[in-house]
């Protein structure tokens, strides 16, 4: 190793595990959601107008929503799926499109339910 | 814990109580206890079936907090391990630089700070103030505050049929997404600017490996805070141990998630599998991935404190404290929930419970730490996420040490102030810029 590296050591170098992969090599977003209990409710305590969203450019809710449950349609809408929601508030707080998102809490009892919070 | 009591409502009157608190967990819990324990009858609502069923923390419950309310706490609280270490990390894509500190000293009592499983630790808070009197009524929403003929907010409703609660005072707990602050226009509806989300994964490990990986005794743990490691988003990385698993995850600026694009998991991927934490992990089952929204706006988005009929605490009062290496919310919402069921109970005694009557309420926290430590270091969320905090510094700093220990022979070392000069330059930071962060810095946490 040189006493001086010719260049900053970059901050988004590709990472690897010292084995190649990662921590858990082949897990899925279902498996990884497969790990919080939820009690789904009958009620969407969620609701998206999708006419609204057509018109927003940013879509901020698709890639920030931690359970990754907003997706773009292909006539530009989004298509939302209440089950399996932290219930945290990201995507009507990033969402830059004032009546697209209703956000409530589900009804008593029911949504997720944290047990290693 | 017993079952949840019911309340009924008996014709058209609806159930009435001195005072509703709205959210069980821990400054929700502890805000009943205060009002219980002066001798109020007080509903204790909780959405979530259990408390704590909706809450999740980033680390370290600091307890010292709880001395005058649970005395010799610590002989009864859901600790999972007493932190003995306390590591604060600057990391690059493969550098890492740690401040490591140890004592044994919290590893006695009264301790420092305890890492706990939330669904434990709120049970156990809301279990106190159920033994002193409050009437825990769970898997119930408040969905609105109730108000009387004159619109003065006088209980909530919630969403039982027949569930209106009365009360002369109504104790908003509801964390970071207050519906109840929103409505009575305490709270902005959104305000993401002041937002960062927590997300964290719980892995599952042999308690005798988290021994051996951390150097610790089995009720001992440790708390790494991480900066730099959240890729281009402004923020941090944490990892702590649990007695039988280890906690991992980051602390994103939601202006800079929503931005950049980048999935708030992946950021978490990367921070596992740095060269400097991936050993800590190996071999470890997710046992349980979480999300959760965090106020780190500081003392100046702290919102009204006190409306006529009402009090806000906790999260839902933005007093989680995101100073730099202070990194405290659980702490904050028992000691602001205390102080508001302290200064309900006393409204309630002169009958005065309008905004002014319940001034007391910020008065006090203005004395204590809550608003104190907000106060001393309201500077600080500006500095802490600005670029060159979160970017620049990690990098520059590391490569300072790097080039420090890098044995060059034949070559001879470097100066200190040569390569700090060198390193400055290389990284684009005025050595000028670099004293002004520093004197800003000796300004807000001095």
């Amino acid at each position: 190793m040189s006493a001086e590296p010719t260049a900053p050591s970059p901050l988004r170098a590709p990472i690897r595990s010292r084995h190649g992969g990662t921590v858990y090599p082949g897990q899925s977003f279902e498996e990884r959601m497969a790990t919080i209990e939820f009690r789904v409710g009958t009620r969407a305590h969620i609701t998206v107008d999708s006419a609204v969203c057509r018109s927003c450019t940013t879509k901020a809710c698709v890639s920030a929503c931690p359970a990754d449950l907003f997706a773009p349609t292909s006539d530009g809408g989004i298509l939302f799926n209440y089950e399996q929601c932290f219930e945290c508030g990201t995507c009507y707080q990033v969402c830059n499109e004032v009546g697209a998102i209703t956000w409530t809490y589900p009804d008593g009892g029911h949504g997720v339910v944290f047990h290693h919070g | 814990m017993g079952e949840p009591t019911v309340p009924q409502a008996s014709g058209p009157s609806p159930v009435r109580f001195d005072a509703v608190v709205v959210g069980a967990g821990p400054a929700g819990s502890a805000a009943a206890l205060a009002l219980a324990r002066a001798g109020r009858s007080v509903a204790l609502v909780e959405r979530g079936p259990f408390p704590g069923s909706k809450n999740v923390y980033g680390g370290v419950v600091y307890g010292r907090v709880l001395d005058p309310i649970v005395p010799r706490w610590w002989e009864e609280v859901p600790v999972e391990r007493w932190v003995v270490r306390r590591s604060t990390m600057v990391v690059t894509g493969s550098q890492s630089l740690s401040v490591d500190y140890r004592t044994q000293a919290w590893g006695d009592a009264p301790y420092n700070g305890m890492t706990t499983l939330r669904a434990r630790f709120d049970r156990w808070l809301a279990d106190k103030a159920v033994e002193a009197g409050a009437t825990l009524v769970t898997s119930t929403v408040a969905t609105g505050l109730r108000r009387d003929a004159t619109g003065r907010i006088a209980g909530v409703v919630t969403d039982r049929p027949d569930g209106e609660l009365a009360a002369s005072v109504v104790v908003a707990c509801d964390g970071v997404n207050s519906l109840l602050a929103k409505e009575a226009g305490l709270l902005p509806r959104s305000a993401p600017e002041h937002l960062t989300l927590g997300v964290k994964e719980v892995l599952e490990l042999p308690p005798a490996t988290i021994d051996e990986r951390f150097g610790v005794g089995r009720r001992e743990g440790v708390d790494i805070e991480v900066l730099g490691g959240t890729g281009g988003i402004a923020g941090g990385g944490f990892l702590y141990t649990n007695a039988a698993s280890v906690s991992v995850g980051a602390v994103l600026s939601l202006t800079q998630l929503a931005a950049s694009g980048t999935r708030p998991e992946a950021v978490v991927a990367e921070l596992k599998a740095h060269p400097a934490i991936e050993p800590l992990l190996r071999g470890a089952r997710l046992r349980e991935y979480s999300a959760h929204l965090i106020p780190e706006g500081g003392y100046d988005t702290v919102p009204p404190l006190a409306a006529d009929g009402l009090l806000v605490a906790g999260d839902a009062a933005a007093l989680t404290l995101a100073a730099g290496i202070w990194l405290e919310g659980v702490n904050f919402a028992i000691g602001s929930g205390w102080a508001a069921g302290q200064a309900a109970a006393r409204a309630l005694a002169s009958g005065d419970c309008s905004a002014a009557g319940l001034a007391s309420y910020r008065a006090a926290l203005e004395d204590q730490f809550v608003l104190a430590d907000h106060k001393r270091f309201r500077g600080a969320p500006g500095l802490v996420l600005s670029d060159r905090v979160q970017h620049q510094y990690p990098a520059m700093v590391c490569d300072l040490v790097e080039q420090l220990f890098t044995v060059a022979n034949p070559e001879p070392k470097p100066g200190g102030w040569r390569v700090l000069r060198r390193t400055a330059a290389r990284h684009g930071i005025p050595l000028r810029q670099l004293a002004a962060d520093a004197l800003r810095a000796a300004r807000i946490f001095g």
